[in-house]
């Protein structure tokens, strides 16, 4: 029934504003009859219909969200009234103000200019307010566990942190273990697996599709590329746990090794295949940007094609390469469902591929999964993790937008 | 040895590398295809049969005592085979048409996963002798495959044989619709007012850094902020389509915004020095010729983002969108599924019969995905202009 309710207010509200703008148009037309008005008068329209909606829709957004948090209960009825009413009389005010002297189209226009301003702050508050909600959450965690314990800690044994949390924390019991080390050894392995596939692979195509192949053939390949770009984190998950997992596994004890199912090679190899067209499609941005003359210089001096990618294109263009090679990393170490469904949960502190270990990313997800306490430790430490993540991942993005910036002068 | 054969010789090395180095660009793209036609061949191997459903034409008899123990309805032969829902809703069938007392009929009813999976080659767990009795039941033509409506009609259950993605699906659509309303306006309002408003300061290089560094950070982080933020500090429902719609779209606005920019920086400034010039004001520049000259770009970026946003799991998963929800949802707040979720369900169920159902619907997001992709493409290609 409260449904009801909302849609006939909302139909009726969205009647009345059309109302408005058609009456602001109407007057503004039977002004300019008789004399010169400032604005065209779709502008006055326009100007009654902000009057009506900006008020209205904040009031009912202060008022829903009061009722919400239960700071002050407004009955939703009282509330669509109450707005409605807010409506009626805005329509009435903005029908009055619409006079020749007005200028519709320079309110108008300051209160796009607003709106733009205010989404533009709000966009970089988020920016910031990632950053600072995910770093006080972490505080919390480290007011527990010292931060150098959770550096250079070989041990990961979270799962008697929820006792604290239910108040059974001086029962006898093995202390919560957070050291990070086996799960960032962890996230190193599997990226490095990860780059060893995909920096060959993308770099050459990219060489491949920038230097040899034909516009025509350039154009048909690149779509595929986006495609495996395109595919699901998810599903390459299943992939390297179903399918890639188990060959890996036959094909260890072929050469005799012992391999589990929950190896760091397959998501490793299956991540670098998933950063391949990344990889690949940095790389051709930069190759393209190499000006076509230090090609032209190199080829008339009788070189092979090749020789020239080797020795002109390749290193012109490597500040560049090493840069997209950083941002394929910070891909990597943040990669979160191919390690989720084919890593595995142990901390394993190895560096054997064939065995299962976890990865930073792995246990956050697991640490918050779950019906966890929202305050309690592990849910913590999954913020512990995160933050040290996110700061990763910042300074590679900075530094390798450092190396791009400096690359740039050379050519401009 | 002459010098010209010497060179000839030194030149035949050079062009063999030369080959060699060209070589390696072919190799290297032929693992990505190669992985693509493996990768898509693999999941249609396994997904392909999950399109079926193995039913059982059986005799059901009904008498008062079926009310309280449906398992007298049954043959004792075919019980066994026959899928526990049948069973379970056996007695609401009844007690909604009450003229099906007291009467016997034969009916094509749901096998149970086993057999269904026995029917179409794949590993089960079913014994010698049963597998003796469901192939004379197939030879009489008792026991058939037919095409599994259930997948797209039902939502998720526990039993693999009457499991779908319906609640996934529309739980997808539910949480698209928040992130589309977050991401969209405000993106490209702050693209507009980053390309045609702000000034050239350090403010202005400082978002710009921000918004880039944004679109860097690992998916999973997005996460973390949604359940910081939305859930623990705005106390907006876990698992709801709310809660992950808002954390999407935050994840989404630097996509939106960075090709929003581009779409709008590709405008020459001829265009705009021109409505100047006839006396345009800013927002009638902006409104009359940037905005309409760069929509295909920025509907190419949204669509890229869309389908970036459908395939996304893990920041969903910290957001609590991993529970067990069998029925779409009906609004914002309630617990909500979503279809890569559902996949991720799935793919950790132990019922093998579970992994057709993965690879199907992952046959079914990829089939998404593909046309999104498709799309974004097409667009970009037809509205190309180069000026």
């Amino acid at each position: 029934m409260e449904k009801v309710y909302f849609y006939v207010f909302l139909v009726c509200s969205i009647i009345l504003i059309f109302l408005g703008h058609y009456f602001g148009v109407k007057k503004a037309t039977f002004l300019e009859a008789e004399q010169k008005i400032k604005s065209r008068p779709h502008y006055y329209g326009w100007y009654s219909v902000i009057l009506m909606a900006v008020p209205a829709f904040l009031f009912y957004t202060l008022l829903s969200a009061l009722s919400y948090y239960k700071i002050i209960y407004f009955n939703p009825l009282l509330t669509y009234t109450f707005t409605f009413l807010i409506i009626v009389i805005a329509l009435l005010i903005s029908l009055k103000k619409i006079t020749p002297e007005q200028n519709a189209r320079l309110k108008v226009e300051r209160f796009i200019n607003i709106t733009l301003l205010i989404s533009a702050v709000i966009t970089i508050l988020i920016t910031i307010g990632i950053v600072i909600s995910v770093f006080f959450e972490s505080l919390k965690f480290f007011k527990n566990v010292s931060i150098f314990d959770f550096l250079f800690g070989t041990e990961w044994e979270p799962d008697t942190a929820f006792l604290g949390g239910a108040g059974r924390g001086n029962e006898m019991v093995a202390e919560p273990k957070f050291g990070s080390v086996p799960l960032f050894a962890g996230t190193a392995m599997i990226s490095l697996i990860a780059m060893l596939v995909a920096v060959p692979a993308g770099l050459f195509s990219a060489i491949y599709l920038s230097e040899y192949a034909s516009k025509r053939l350039r154009k048909k390949i690149k779509p595929l590329l986006e495609i495996l770009a395109g595919i699901p984190t998810v599903v390459y998950g299943f992939f390297a746990a179903i399918t890639v997992s188990p060959i890996v596994v036959e094909i260890a004890e072929l050469v005799g090794l012992k391999a589990e199912y929950t190896n760091a090679l397959s998501p490793g190899i299956v991540m670098g295949i998933m950063i391949i067209p990344y990889m690949s499609s940095l790389a051709d941005d930069v190759i393209n940007a190499v000006p076509n003359s230090l090609r032209e210089g190199s080829l008339a001096l009788g070189t092979t094609k090749s020789e020239t990618i080797k020795h002109v294109v390749l290193p012109a263009a490597l500040p560049g390469i090493f840069s997209a090679f950083i941002l394929a990393v910070s891909r990597a170490i943040g990669e979160t469902m191919i390690v989720v469904m084919a890593a595995g949960l142990r901390p394993n502190l190895t560096l054997n591929p064939l065995e299962g270990m976890t990865t930073v990313t792995v246990r956050i997800v697991d640490a918050l999964v779950g019906d966890q306490e929202f305050g309690s430790l592990e849910t913590l430490s999954a913020f512990g993790l995160g933050f040290v993540l996110l700061i990763i991942t910042l300074i590679l993005n900075i530094f390798s937008m450092k190396i791009v910036r400096r690359f740039r002068e050379k050519y401009d | 040895m002459s010098v010209k054969n010497i060179q000839s010789s030194r030149n035949k090395k050079r062009y063999f590398k030369e080959k060699v180095f060209k070589m390696y660009g072919v190799i290297a793209l032929f693992i990505s295809f190669a992985f693509l036609v493996t990768f898509f061949g693999n999941m249609i191997f396994k997904g392909y049969s999950g399109l079926r459903q193995a039913k059982i034409y059986t005799t059901i008899s009904i008498t008062p005592e079926v009310l309280e123990d449906p398992a007298y309805a049954f043959l004792e032969d075919d019980y066994y085979y026959i899928s526990r829902d049948e069973i379970r809703r056996l007695p609401l069938k009844i007690q909604d048409s009450k003229d099906m007392m007291n009467k016997t009929f034969n009916e094509w009813v749901i096998a149970d996963s086993e057999v269904d999976q026995y029917l179409k080659g794949r590993p089960n767990r079913l014994k010698n002798s049963d597998k003796k009795y469901l192939d004379k039941l197939k030879e009489e033509g008792k026991l058939k495959l037919f095409f599994n409506w259930n997948f797209f009609t039902n939502g998720d259950s526990n039993l693999p044989e009457i499991a779908g993605i319906k609640a996934a699906v529309f739980g997808t659509i539910y949480v698209m619709i928040i992130t589309i309303l977050v991401s969209v306006p405000l993106g490209i309002a702050t693209a507009i007012y980053l390309e045609e408003y702000a000034k050239d300061n350090w403010l202005t290089r400082m978002i710009e850094v921000n918004i880039n560094n944004l679109a860097a950070i690992p998916s999973i982080i997005y996460g973390l902020l949604g359940l910081a933020v939305f859930i623990n500090f705005l106390h907006v429902p876990r698992s709801s389509a709310l809660a992950g719609g808002l954390t999407l779209g935050i994840m989404n606005l630097p996509v939106i915004v960075i090709s929003s920019r581009a779409a709008i920086k590709s405008i020459p400034p001829s265009i705009k020095e021109a409505a100047y010039g006839v006396g345009a004001s800013k927002l009638q520049v902006i409104w009359h010729h940037i905005l309409p000259l760069a929509v295909p770009g920025i509907l190419t970026g949204f669509i890229i983002g869309l389908a970036r946003s459908i395939g996304e799991t893990a920041p969903l998963l910290v957001v609590g969108m991993v529970a067990y929800i069998p029925d779409a949802p009906t609004s914002f707040v309630q617990s909500t599924t979503v279809l890569p979720a559902q996949i991720y369900t799935w793919s950790t169920a132990s019922l093998r019969a579970f992994t057709e159902k993965t690879a199907l619907a992952i046959l079914v997001l990829l089939a998404v995905m593909l046309l999104l992709n498709t799309l974004a493409i097409w667009l970009r290609n037809k509205y190309e202009k180069q000026w």
